[in-house]
């Protein structure tokens, strides 16, 4: 990593574990600040590289995308949330659980979590295992539909996808 | 105008209360492992989202001096959304290496 | 006002005994991770509803580093069940 993305990661972690002392000490005299600047300081330039592994091209831009994803996927949790409601309060308990197994042209560390998160938080699926360098998953379903809408359709890994840049158009 | 806010609060507690409690109904009654996960790591994960909602709203309207509380509340929240996905794939992982099979339908309760 | 946070509050008393069952019985010992995982979870939303009943804002940082330490564990005992060993 060269010296000017290296300057970019510390300054980055500076901003943002600056910005965490603050939350939660929420006390704005000369003395906690001062001592903030200083903690921060340290953590940033030992684990600069944790956060900004090589210098990302259009990171703001994925960041406004990653935001814009977000309120589609509260509204896929609420509706998975109903679905599982209705599994469990009915008397007969209709669930068929399957494992099954998908690949994606996702690679980068974070956009993977991403869709594995999001794959535990809706309809009926659950990830199992991950293989990062095929981009494989295996997902433990509940029942047929949802199960069926994450492997025929692809509506969410091709979301994802877009939000990272990372899509089958963009390799 | 406090009418509505506490309608607002009672509502999101209420909700929030209703879907941990099938969450862990979902923990008692499903027949194996895998299920009982699927159970948990939905319902839980949005009925706490909504308590903590629920007492920042009321937080916002009743005390508006402190702003920094309510933002300290989210990010617990933004947290949960994280971390517990993330500890449910990681026992889910571990299980499955281990060997443990999922249950299909006309087998005995696991 | 503020028995509505007393009613939710005694609400998850009551699931967190409910959870209580499955990591007694649950055969193996996944179940009881995932339960004990569980009690974790709620008994940080127990915590900010005590902070808001007894009116102590401190109660709120507790719930934060508690749910850090509950997600580490989990992860930890995950690892361990795993691998047989925690540093190979």
């Amino acid at each position: 990593m060269n010296q000017k993305g290296k300057f970019f990661a510390i300054s980055l972690t500076f901003c943002l574990m600056f910005l965490f002392w603050i939350l939660l000490s929420g006390m704005w005299d000369l003395f906690h600040l001062l001592s903030g600047v200083i903690c921060s300081g340290i953590v940033a330039f030992i684990s600069h590289d944790l956060l900004v592994k090589h210098k990302d091209e259009k990171l703001v831009a994925k960041t406004i995308r990653l935001f814009r994803y977000i309120p589609w996927e509260f509204w896929q949790i609420v509706l998975a949330n109903i679905d599982v409601l209705c599994r469990v309060l009915h008397p007969k308990m209709p669930i068929d659980p399957c494992v099954i197994e998908f690949e994606t042209p996702l690679r980068g560390d974070f956009s993977i979590v991403t869709l594995a998160n999001s794959i535990t938080l809706t309809p009926g699926t659950i990830t199992i295992r991950v293989e990062p360098e095929r981009g494989k998953f295996w997902v433990h379903a509940l029942a047929k539909e949802p199960a069926d809408a994450l492997l025929v359709d692809g509506t969410m890994q091709r979301k994802v996808a877009d939000v990272f840049m990372e899509g089958e158009g963009n390799r | 105008m406090f009418v509505i806010v506490d309608a607002l609060v009672i509502v999101l507690l209420a909700g929030g209360t209703f879907f941990t409690v099938v969450g862990t109904i979902g923990l008692l009654r499903f027949p194996d492992f895998y299920t009982r996960l699927h159970a948990t790591g939905k319902c839980d994960t949005l009925g706490e989202g909504l308590i903590i909602l629920g007492a920042v709203v009321y937080h916002l309207f009743y005390y508006s001096e402190s702003l920094l509380v309510p933002i300290k509340l989210l990010f617990l929240i933004f947290f949960i959304f994280i971390a517990n996905p993330t500890a449910t794939h990681a026992i889910v992982k571990a299980a499955y290496e281990t060997g443990l099979k999922p249950w299909k339908p006309g087998e005995e309760r696991r | 006002m503020l028995t509505v946070f007393l009613v939710t509050g005694l609400s998850i008393i009551a699931t967190i005994f409910l959870s209580l069952y499955r990591a007694i019985v649950g055969p193996g010992v996944f179940n009881r991770v995932a339960a004990v995982n569980v009690i974790g979870t709620k008994t940080i939303v127990l915590l900010v509803l005590i902070g808001y009943y007894f009116e102590r804002p401190y109660f709120f940082d507790i719930a934060l580093l508690y749910a850090m330490l509950n997600f580490i564990g989990t992860l930890v005992f995950a690892k361990y069940l795993e691998k047989g060993d925690l540093c190979s």
